[in-house]
């Protein structure tokens, strides 16, 4: 996986000259995703310490920062830090409970941990100049395979073989039942696909519209027009990092209701 | 001429991230023409909402994945 980034950033980079030529832009708007070793300039390695190593850690420092430095005082009163900690808290565990149903609040603590890495890693790439990780389709795809094989294996622990039951749409007419099925098999499987392209879709896309944008500022006539642009945008994305996020967990909770109770 | 047709292919699959655009409105508006109407049980269907953007955005994602495809796999 790791080479393979080093050959898309080699090939993000073949671009960039290509746009440089051809239009006159200082830099090429996909030039913030590239995958870069931290120290040094060799090759992007399986274990070599990348920009993006760097920022997924300071995810996870944030993370810690937030929720358990933040509550460590457990103030009857809390700071605002803490009030940050316990409305995520709430936020979650009424999602679950509302989508999965109060079996669902055994899986809580992973669910909690997937939306606050990824409304964490998702704001932190709006710092500017910073690095964004949920924008590489090889984060997400490991967080929604992740999510995918740990919902597919609970479903068959809890139900056994009847699991297959969800695939096999016992309201529907029995003549539409097999080619019913083959489209939820279908569907099923698509899922991590989608649901990890969703988020690093989204995130993407929204970083290269600002890099877009920022490269119309360098012309002098619209500049304003596109500092207003640019600001606008940047508050859209501040929502679109957090409803990605959202979307994502309330995805997965779907998911595990999908698995504990499979019968339609 | 083979990546050139490439590029042309994924401007074409464009074509499909548009028209799920066309989807989600369809979604929201729905969404807001009934939440007009019944204020009440308009704050309890959210998650519901966000379920349907999210699937009638997927199909968008896939197009927009074809168009990656052509420009930096093909």
């Amino acid at each position: 996986m790791a080479t393979e980034t080093a050959h898309g950033a080699e090939m993000a980079d073949h671009g960039a000259g290509q746009a440089e030529q051809a239009s006159g832009l200082v830099f090429h708007p996909m030039d913030q995703f590239i995958v870069k070793p931290l120290f040094g300039h060799g090759d992007v390695g399986m274990f070599t310490i990348t920009n993006v190593t760097l920022w997924l850690g300071l995810a996870i420092l944030a993370i810690f920062a937030l929720m358990v430095l933040g509550t460590s005082r457990r103030a009857i009163v809390p700071s605002r830090s803490q009030s940050v900690a316990e409305l995520a808290y709430g936020f979650i565990y009424k999602m679950i409970e509302d989508v999965t149903g109060k079996d669902g609040l055994r899986y809580f603590p992973y669910i909690m941990t997937l939306f606050m890495f990824i409304v964490t890693a998702n704001f932190l790439g709006l710092v500017p100049m910073s690095f964004t990780t949920t924008s590489h389709f090889a984060v997400t795809i490991v967080l929604a395979l992740a999510v995918f094989l740990t919902v597919t294996i609970l479903g068959f622990v809890k139900n056994g073989p009847s699991f297959l039951s969800l695939f096999w749409v016992s309201s529907a007419p029995l003549a539409l039942r097999p080619i019913l099925a083959i489209i939820e098999i279908i569907s099923y499987f698509v899922r991590p696909v989608s649901h990890s392209i969703r988020l690093a879709g989204n995130v993407m896309a929204g970083h290269a519209v600002l890099k877009v944008f920022a490269g119309f500022a360098a012309v002098a006539a619209v500049s304003p027009l596109t500092i207003v642009a640019i600001t606008a945008i940047y508050g859209l994305e501040v929502l679109v990092a957090f409803i990605q996020a959202y979307v994502f967990t309330i995805l997965t909770c779907v998911y595990l209701k999908d698995a504990l109770h499979p019968h339609h | 001429m083979e990546g050139q047709l490439a590029h042309i292919g994924a401007g074409l699959a464009g074509l499909g991230t548009g028209l799920a655009a066309l989807g989600v409105g369809n979604v929201a508006a729905n969404f807001l023409s009934g939440a007009l109407r019944n204020p009440s049980a308009a704050a309890s269907q959210t998650a519901t909402l966000f379920i349907g953007i999210a699937f009638a955005e997927a199909l968008g994602i896939f197009s927009f994945l074809v168009a990656l495809l052509l420009m930096f796999a093909v």
